[in-house]
């Protein structure tokens, strides 16, 4: 079957959206452009499986997202550079006294939910998690984006559950801290 | 029964996101939420970045 030259255009306004999102979580300029080339040929192979489906968008963030997972896994088994093993964001301990008490207590965000319904509130979690390093971005989207098991995070990132938790701990305090000033309270 | 801190009760919480806790881990959480208000919304925050994360991309 001949794929429609309509079907191959609107494939292509979204590749910008597409790269995206597989930056988010590969951190990786190249293997990002991979994943998103290897989605934009499947969904044209694919293009009558899409047939009467409402949204090409949601479709076709669902096959990048299982080329990111292959992304991850193939990344996996590359060797690690050891000064990214370590990094550490920000810092916990500022937030907190010596004796673990708040420097400053969490405002509330009110009914945050609301937020999900701006466009423009995606793009402010964009920016906070760019500013994660690239690891602890990784395993957090791993984790609350592509909804995987700490298990299997800590095999594919090659480190221990400890390690792991401390790294997901990390990153939503920094992304709570960082949504705090951009976003909530504004 | 140790009183958890601030600190040790936000990494709790995030693990509870993450792994199962002991019943004994989730009754010291319930203790220290009763007394602290910084940590029930550090806590509600933390599930709000959940549905939010999945959310991604958004609306166009």
């Amino acid at each position: 079957m001949a794929t429609s030259d309509e079907f191959r255009k609107q494939l292509e306004t979204l590749r910008p959206y597409l790269l995206r999102y597989a930056s988010l979580q590969l951190r990786d300029a190249a293997a990002a452009e991979d994943a998103v080339q290897e989605a934009l040929v499947a969904a044209l192979a694919g293009e009558a499986s899409f047939a009467g489906r409402a949204n090409l968008r949601t479709w076709l963030t669902g096959i990048l997202k299982h080329k990111i997972v292959d992304a991850i896994r193939r990344q996996a088994r590359e060797p690690v550079v050891s000064a990214e093993a370590d990094e550490e964001v920000g810092d916990i301990d500022e937030l907190f006294t010596e004796r673990g008490h708040w420097n400053e207590r969490p405002a509330a965000w009110g009914n945050p939910d609301g937020a999900l319904e701006q466009s423009q509130f995606f793009r402010a979690l964009e920016l906070c998690l760019a500013r994660l390093p690239g690891r602890t971005a990784q395993a957090f989207m791993m984790r609350e984006h592509l909804g995987l098991e700490t298990g299997e995070i800590c095999k594919e990132l090659d480190i221990t559950p400890t390690h792991c938790w401390v790294m997901l701990y990390r990153a939503r305090m920094a992304l709570r801290e960082c949504l705090q000033q951009t976003w909530f309270g504004k | 029964m140790k009183l958890l801190s601030c600190k040790e009760t936000t990494r709790l919480v995030s693990q509870g996101l993450d792994r199962e806790l002991a019943f004994g881990e989730r009754v010291a959480l319930r203790v220290h939420f009763a007394i602290c208000l910084g940590c029930r919304r550090a806590s509600r925050q933390m599930e709000f970045l959940r549905r939010a994360v999945r959310e991604l991309p958004g609306r166009p």
